[in-house]
């Protein structure tokens, strides 16, 4: 972001198709400058999608793309915006966008677009693409926008995945679907004959909202236990 | 009636949006630091829900709808429409508000204009669209959802003032405790479920 103060100049000799910026652009959202954990942005809504692997993946796709194309699209527009009325611009072109990834969706996967109903409209108002919108892509050239679009979506959605995979395997004792673990011989491991995993018990507050809120917080102390720079000292 | 009170109960506690559905949690984060901004971004939220949830409804059943003016059904340009709506009240709300309270349009400060962007408000939209409430019932809803924000909200910014006080191991400081916290509030509001007031109306 200090590329602002960065004179034309040694701006282009930086211009690279993918170099070693663009490359720290794509990596860094997903871990030291994670969406979620570290600015925490666009937390709003899309936890709710996790109790399942599919819908989280999907919803992480659909807000990747949102964040990319958002970005590109208000770059490349970046210098013929009024700065009163940007607002209202960035709201139609994500609104935009959003239109398209939720009517392909109904399209081709109805059952999930169900499953999803108001969180894939949701994404309009994750403050996640309008965050980068206003950081990033208001005084970035698109293709760099592009790819910090890209890095915060997928930033993001690995933290809905992972959360996904711990409550439907713990909640479940399944994973996208498949049965993994459980008291039939549908189950993968069958839980009434293996002598190894009779133990097991699905955990019914896995499926609740609450555990979300548990498992980002536990994220988060994990991180920030392994890199002290985060640590909050408010 | 019976039935209003119920959604009303329900928006309001049930399903409360921060505690079940994790809508408007930025800003649930961010502006829960002390009770006095919370309650004024709550008030903000409660008055602004109240509005366009219903304008909203207005919009997307006798206008986009399949019976609606045009006779097609348009509901998929909602999200634009939606969205147009709640930016538009609410710069009309911040100018009504700040010509004839000056006090009250103080007191909101700048979170009057954040609350377009609180997911909160088009989540309740969206939601009363797919629920399929009819107008009493969108009203209600708008007010109930709102004040249920509220609650979540100022009860979060009181915890967190006081937990200021408390030992939280570094790493968890700050934004890793509020997460928890808000989920031992959301399993709190959930004894709530079993009340279902229509019963004890009729």
């Amino acid at each position: 972001m200090a590329e602002t103060t960065v004179s034309p100049t040694i701006q282009e000799e930086k211009e690279e198709w993918f170099g070693k910026k663009e490359r720290k652009l794509l990596i860094d959202p997903i871990d030291n400058d994670n969406p979620v954990t570290v600015q925490v942005l666009g937390v709003c809504s899309a936890l709710a999608v996790t109790t399942m692997v599919e819908p989280a993946l999907i919803m992480a796709v659909s807000v990747t793309l949102v964040t990319g194309f958002s970005n590109l699209i208000i770059s490349l527009m970046r210098k013929g915006i009024p700065k009163q009325i940007r607002m209202i611009v960035q709201l139609v072109v994500i609104a935009f966008l959003v239109t398209v990834v939720e009517q392909v969706l109904k399209a081709y996967n109805y059952e999930v677009w169900n499953k999803l109903s108001v969180f894939i409209g949701l994404i309009i108002t994750n403050c996640i693409v309008m965050g980068r919108l206003e950081a990033y892509a208001m005084a970035n050239k698109p293709w760099r926008s592009f790819l910090d679009g890209i890095g915060n979506g997928a930033g993001y959605g690995l933290i809905l995945i992972i959360i996904a995979v711990i409550r439907e395997i713990t909640g479940k004792g399944a994973l996208m679907g498949w049965k993994i673990i459980g008291p039939s011989p549908d189950y993968l491991i069958n839980t009434q004959t293996s002598a190894l995993f009779g133990w097991y018990q699905p955990n019914g507050l896995m499926v609740l909202p609450a555990s979300a809120l548990f498992l980002v917080g536990i994220l988060i102390w994990i991180q920030r236990s392994r890199n002290r720079k985060l640590v909050d000292v408010s | 009636m019976g039935d209003l009170i119920n959604v009303f109960f329900k928006s309001a506690f049930i399903e409360n949006m921060v505690l079940s559905y994790f809508i408007g949690m930025c800003s649930f984060l961010a502006v829960s630091k002390s009770v006095k901004t919370a309650v004024g971004l709550g008030g903000a939220v409660i008055f602004v829900l109240a509005l366009t949830v219903p304008i909203n409804w207005l919009i997307s059943v006798p206008i986009l709808g399949a019976d609606g003016i045009f006779g097609t059904d348009l509901t998929f340009l909602r999200f634009i429409l939606f969205i147009a709506t709640i930016a538009a009240s609410v710069q009309l709300v911040e100018m009504a508000v700040e010509k004839y309270s000056p006090s009250l349009y103080n007191a909101l400060g700048i979170f009057l204009p954040l609350i377009t962007v609180n997911c909160a408000i088009l989540g309740a939209a969206l939601f009363m669209v797919a629920r399929e409430y009819d107008f009493a019932e969108a009203t209600v809803y708008g007010i109930g959802s709102g004040i249920g924000w509220a609650i979540a909200i100022i009860a979060m910014a009181a915890i967190r003032e006081k937990i200021r006080y408390s030992n939280v191991p570094a790493p968890l400081r700050g934004l890793g405790i509020a997460f928890i916290l808000t989920g031992l509030m959301g399993i709190a509001f959930m004894s709530l479920m079993g009340i279902n007031p229509a019963n004890y109306l009729n």
